[in-house]
């Protein structure tokens, strides 16, 4: 079980209200005990250790802190914890498998699509909200895809292209008969 | 025959190499400030004064510290028990840490709260009770300089009024008699409004003393930690080789990571106080309100035009507002930066500047925001004033500029305020640039809409700005030199390592460094580790801003592998049994000049040096440098805008930008083109929507993302980037600093193509951002619009 206080000697004040929440982070059923006013995005990075997940504006405006949540992209910084109770979240950390990349992590990697890298974790996974629901968007799309996600670098033009070199190389690499 | 080494294959000089930190990056894998967890930690959170200035009659600390979890609570009291409630700027002057007296900005540091949970740390600063004396307040200079004004620093012995300097530059005289025998005086005013870097990361730091060894570690979002270091050891008097400063991965800096800010302060008193680790991570409102800002700057400008359009001389007075505390991150010699390095592309004998800093119940700041020191407002201010001449003059914009520029075999040119330019080719860029949009095309374009009522217009921002300080002769921050360094070590295998005194916060240093070293010694770049941020191994230097790491630090990288190389060459004359006079280099290799074929490699000088070395030489090869750079360097930008108004909404689009960068030789081009695309999308963000102000009550507005507006991918347009290159004749590699080439010269591409589509209206200037109501107000009401603060909140 992993509960947000495990490194902290004391535990939850006394009288503080805590609740069990049940979660399935990339795949892993994780069980927690939460303050209700605990966040998501504090859960998945002090709790969970997946510090992928970053948090850029407290406001919802930033998009740093994106999440799959049931396959949705949602900010993590503005829901809680408990909200999650049931639910699947992915963050960054489930994109790639151990041995592979995710293309879109190849894209931005070739694209040029990131310099600081603080928002790109929450880019990525609005991209992969989109290729999920559309495998062939145009520039346009994407644009209005990331337009949740703020980014002080690059000017979005090379994101918009890592964007779309991933969708052409899963294109690629879905076989065309569709089997 | 030895097959020569290709440089692109090895990622050396003009490899667009894919970069060696994405692959963290991409994984979540990074390792940023709030990223790092240390045992024992305890988290700290700031309270902050809602008011712009009032006195303190009472703070109130007891319910906080009656929280279970809290550990400690500091007040101004408390600091100044220990002497740390105030802290000397980089600008010579003096900043609350956590406010004794009064509060001179809304969102000053009034108290902070340490506890086991950054939960339990907020709940104490809610249970905090200020008794406040509201005090009257000033959000301009024109307030500041009122004979009535109340005296905010009252503070400072001697402080009797709001001015916090004056300061002149240049030939007055001359400039004065060019004006008497000018045709015509151009004459414009101008704001440059408060803007704010806001990196996607906010501040924070960890400071961690260590009771045991008296060691102090301090992680933190530093864009200079040697000079943090040097600072700490001067305020908080540890010795400074028991201060270890470490900057880890930067979610982004723009000038916003270079001062050293109350928060920082008070987490190192924290951990000494509790002898644990004790973590700060600056909330966004946190980050807008009170840290470092950019810009803020009045201009009164005027240029004396001969009739045949030729420049004769500029004069300019700005006004500068600081906020509460003097807290530029400037050179120290230049109290307005580098704003007289304003029209150093046009050649014109005589200028003067006279500039006047003031303080305001505002936040503090004036970093240097993705700029060399107030470069931004200058070239700003420049090209506005050149549009605005044109104009006066009837004179094609694209024309005056070409008339008054320093012409390609000028060099080296002494700049109407000094400062010596050193090569460029300014003209063959503009001419780039206008066959890249179709300048004639669109000109003609532009009259065929205006026949149908639509308002095209186009703009040009043309300028050279220095990068790269030093030289050490003329630039320093608080006394220390402003020279940068580079240490390499190659191990025995020909693998190296490699430590600069930069600092990346999304360069990809760790990508391009080792391109220099493939370059000058032919070692694959994916052999060499890129180490910078933290004081305990990187060799001293002053820091990435400025666009000063390529120009400097990058500089001395070459100069530490030339040093190697000349070590690596005594090892290859022993194992080639030849003099050293008798070998030739080429990439990578060693050989006999009389025999090509007899060579070694540098790996194979690598491994002599551990086992193979000559008597009398010292074993092992690595080096370091300290580069003080002769000039500055002088890269060059022709930015053109075309856009559309829309004349019932007063909303304008970006129909084209086209950007020409002659930043020199390009270390990574993929890199560079990287650096102006998001260059120009903050000179986008600044002219359309992105600035900070202030309401008559000293409320900030632009406290958060909702209200300080960032362009997304949606607004934000497409770039044509081209490029010229011009090598910098003084530095090893011929390159110049370009990350904010696009940042300074953008901004007036957008606002001279607004202001040419609302031509014949008789408006001559709308202060940014050009929001849709102002552009409507000018376009209706035909006069210009102001945006100095305050700001109207009643709509």
């Amino acid at each position: 079980m992993t509960s947000l206080y495990e490194e902290i000697a004391d535990g939850p004040g006394e009288g503080v209200p805590v609740r069990r929440v049940m979660i399935t982070v990339n795949g892993e059923r994780r069980t927690a005990d939460v303050e209700p006013r605990l966040l998501l995005a504090h859960l998945l990075r002090q709790g969970l250790k997946l510090t992928g997940t970053h948090t850029g504006c407290d406001t919802s405006n930033c998009g740093a802190c994106t999440v799959l949540f049931d396959g949705k992209p949602i900010k993590s910084c503005t829901m809680l914890a408990a909200q999650a109770d049931g639910h699947e979240v992915t963050t960054i950390e489930g994109l790639a498998s151990a041995s592979e990349l995710h293309p879109i992590q190849e894209g931005f990697k070739d694209e040029h699509g990131l310099q600081c890298g603080f928002c790109t974790p929450g880019m990525m996974l609005a991209a992969k909200a989109l290729l999920d629901e559309n495998p062939d968007p145009d520039e346009d799309e994407v644009r209005w895809a990331l337009s949740g996600n703020l980014c002080r670098c690059t000017g979005y033009q090379n994101i918009v292209k890592s964007v779309l070199w991933a969708a052409k190389k899963m294109h690629a690499d879905t076989p065309a008969d569709g089997n | 025959m030895t097959q020569a080494l290709d440089e692109i294959k090895i990622g050396g000089m003009g490899a667009s190499r894919r970069r060696v930190e994405d692959n963290r990056f991409i994984r979540g894998r990074g390792n940023y400030i709030d990223d790092i967890v240390l045992p024992g930690m305890l988290h700290m959170e700031i309270l902050r004064s809602p008011m712009a200035h009032a006195r303190i009659r009472s703070i109130d600390t007891s319910k906080a510290w009656d929280i279970p979890g809290v550990r400690l609570v500091l007040t101004g009291e408390m600091m100044a028990a220990r002497n740390l409630a105030w802290m000397p700027t980089l600008s010579y002057d003096t900043q609350a840490v956590l406010a004794t007296d009064k509060v001179r900005f809304q969102g000053q540091e009034v108290a902070c709260v340490i506890a086991d949970d950054p939960y339990i740390a907020k709940d104490g600063c809610d249970a905090i009770v200020v008794d406040y004396e509201p005090l009257p307040v000033i959000v301009n200079p024109t307030q500041a300089l009122a004979t009535d004004a109340p005296v905010i620093r009252d503070d400072k012995v001697n402080q009797h009024d709001n001015v916090a300097f004056d300061w002149e530059v240049g030939d007055k005289e001359g400039t004065d008699r060019a004006f008497e025998q000018a045709h015509l005086v151009s004459k414009i005013k101008l704001h440059y409004p408060r803007s704010h870097p806001s990196p996607l990361e906010c501040c924070g730091s960890i400071a961690d003393f260590d009771r045991a060894t008296s060691k102090l570690t301090v992680y933190m979002t530093s864009q200079a930690p040697h000079i943090v270091r040097a600072a700490v050891a001067m305020v908080a008097e540890l010795p400074e080789h028991m201060i270890r400063i470490v900057s880890p991965d930067l979610g982004g800096g723009f000038g916003n990571k270079v001062p050293i800010y109350p928060g920082y302060v008070m987490s190192i008193l924290a951990s000494i106080l509790t002898e644990r680790p004790v973590k700060w991570i600056e909330d966004r409102s946190g980050n807008l309100i009170s840290t470092g800002f950019g810009r803020d700057v009045y201009l009164d400008g005027e240029l004396a035009l001969r009739e045949d359009g030729k420049i004769l001389a500029v004069r300019m007075k700005t006004t500068s507002d600081h906020g509460a505390f003097f807290a530029d991150a400037q050179p120290s010699k230049f109290k307005i930066g580098l704003m007289h390095s304003a029209f150093a592309c046009y050649d014109i004998p005589y200028a003067h500047l006279s500039a006047r800093g003031v303080y305001t119940t505002k936040a503090p700041g004036g970093v240097a925001y993705r700029c060399s020191f107030r470069v931004t407002e200058a070239m700003f201010f420049q090209e506005r004033m050149v549009q605005a001449a044109a104009d006066d003059l009837g004179m094609d914009q694209a024309e005056f500029r070409r008339i008054n520029f320093v012409r390609d075999d000028d060099f080296p040119h002494r700049t109407p305020y000094g400062f010596l330019t050193d090569s460029g080719q300014y003209a063959k860029c503009l001419d780039v640039g206008l066959e890249a949009i179709g300048y004639a095309e669109f000109l003609k374009e532009k009259e065929e809409a205006r026949k149908r009522g639509r308002l095209l217009g186009i703009g040009i921002s043309t300028m050279t700005e220095p990068l790269g300080a030093g030289n050490s002769r003329e630039y320093d921050i608080l006394g220390i030199k402003m020279f940068d360094s580079a240490e390499l070590r190659v191990h025995m295998t020909g693998k190296a390592i490699l430590r600069t005194g930069a600092m990346n916060q999304g360069q990809g240093h760790q990508t391009t460094w080792a391109q220099i070293v493939a370059h000058e010694l032919g070692l694959p770049a994916d052999d060499i580790t890129v180490e910078e941020g933290d004081t305990d191994t990187a060799p001293f230097g002053m820091g990435t801003y400025a666009s000063r790491s390529t120009p400097v630090a990058g500089a001395a990288v070459s100069m530490v592998s030339r040093k190697v190389k000349a070590k690596a060459r005594k090892l290859a004359a022993h194992l080639l049994e030849v003099s050293e006079e008798d070998i030739e280099w080429e990439l990578g290799r060693f050989y006999v000049r009389s025999a090509r074929d007899r060579g070694v490699s540098i790996q194979e000088c690598a491994m002599a040096a551990y086992s193979n070395m000559p008597d009398g030489l010292e074993p092992g090869l690595e080096a370091n440098a300290y580069y003080d750079p002769p000039n500055l360097t002088w890269p060059f930008g022709c930015y053109i805008a075309t856009v559309e108004v829309d004349p019932v909404t007063g909303v304008w689009d970006v129909l084209r930008v086209v950007a020409v960068d002659d930043c020199g030789v390009r270390i990574n081009p993929m890199i560079v083109e990287g650096q102006i695309m998001g260059g120009l999308t903050e000179a986008y963000a600044m002219a359309n929507m992105q600035f900070i102000t202030f309401d008559a009550e000293g409320n900030c507005v632009g406290s958060n993302f909702m209200d300080y507006l960032i362009p997304s991918a949606w607004e934000t347009p497409g770039y044509e980037l081209h490029e010229v290159v011009t090598p910098c004749p003084h530095h090893p590699i011929g390159a110049k600093g370009v990350g904010e080439c696009a940042t300074v010269g953008g901004p007036a591409a957008f606002v001279n193509a607004v202001i040419d589509a609302l031509k014949g209206t008789g408006v001559r200037n709308i202060d940014m951002p050009l929001l849709p109501d102002r552009v409507y107000e000018a376009l209706t009401q035909k006069h210009d619009v102001s945006g100095a603060p305050p700001v109207r909140t009643d709509n």
